[in-house]
């Protein structure tokens, strides 16, 4: 059997980590570090989604093809957020023509 | 590695597939390609809180303030303690050990019941209050209408991820009946498996869900 047998002991410690890392961003949210606030807020969620991924996942031990599918969504979803995002951050440049 | 041939007699290699590995392989290859499609549903959701929330920036602090941090922060830890168990049940299928997996299946459904429950009394508690778009929202007094916006999201957002955990749920006790009575074990463990990397996906959802709907008015 190919799948990899990751040992308890790695999944407990990523366990600890991801309650620190909750505890991390709810503490931090209580300060007013302007635009900061959610630049740490989603920096701490990657942190704790690539933990989840790698091991929970176990995408650290799966095959390149897995690698390639994993990538591909954050890919599409990257091209989904910076095409709307440039859409709607750039709308208010040139007015739109008034009468239709 | 166990004998292929015993497996093959169990019946746990398909007949269209070469051998254990490659069907393992085809498994969690499958599991990934759904999971990408979820990536991109949900996705769409968070665009469209993105695109709201850099409109109004200060109405959704203002009304993130009405989600409880504590409540949030707790049954966060309540579904990463899920994900943890869920991960220990894919060990303990890989290491053959039938009671262990079928406990381990059973504590991720309880804890994941456990974070639908606590769910259930916060909405309770937006409709207490007549946060409830659609249903019941009442301004209070000086409120901006775009208030609405937020608690839209918040309850789409939250209720599809509700959504899947309850699938989840189904899902995890199809598997924890078939690991009672044998059905997996080191040489073939591939519904246990991809069944996690479901339950962690979800996971992997709320952990970005918790942060952008219960803490973004809390230095208020």
């Amino acid at each position: 059997m190919s799948g990899h047998i990751v040992s308890p002991k790695l999944y407990y410690g990523i366990f600890a980590a991801l309650l620190v890392l909750t505890a991390a961003t709810t503490g931090a949210a209580r300060f007013d570090l302007g635009p900061m606030n959610v630049v740490i807020a989603l920096a701490i969620a990657g942190c704790k989604a690539l933990l989840v991924a790698l091991f929970f996942m176990h995408v650290r031990y799966s095959k390149p093809l897995v690698w390639v599918a994993a990538a591909s969504g954050l890919l599409w979803l990257a091209i989904m957020l910076a095409l709307t995002l440039t859409d709607y951050y750039s709308r208010e440049w040139f007015p739109a023509p008034r009468g239709w | 590695m166990s004998d292929p041939r015993v497996s093959e007699a169990r019946g746990a290699l398909a007949h269209h597939f070469d051998d254990l590995e490659q069907q393992h392989d085809a498994a969690t290859l499958g599991m990934w390609v759904f999971l990408v499609t979820e990536i991109m549903f949900f996705g769409g959701l968070f665009l469209g809180y993105t695109v709201y929330r850099w409109k109004y920036p200060h109405i959704f602090a203002d009304a993130s303030r009405h989600l409880d941090t504590t409540i949030g922060a707790v049954n966060t830890a309540v579904l990463l303690a899920s994900s943890l168990t869920m991960a220990l049940a894919v060990h303990a299928a890989q290491t053959s050990r039938r009671r262990a997996l079928v406990g381990l299946l059973l504590a991720t459904m309880l804890l994941g019941s456990v974070f639908l429950g606590v769910k259930a009394y916060e909405y309770r508690d937006k409709y207490v209050h007549h946060l409830v778009p659609g249903v019941d929202f009442v301004y209070e007094p000086g409120a901006r209408p775009q208030l609405q916006i937020f608690f839209l999201f918040y309850f789409f957002m939250t209720g599809m991820h509700a959504l899947h955990m309850v699938i989840g749920i189904g899902l995890l006790g199809v598997i924890a009946a078939l690991a009672w009575r044998g059905r997996y074990g080191a040489d073939y463990y591939n519904p246990v498996e991809v069944t996690g990397l479901y339950w962690h996906f979800v996971d992997i959802v709320w952990i970005f869900l918790f942060p952008l709907l219960y803490l973004i008015g809390a230095h208020l």
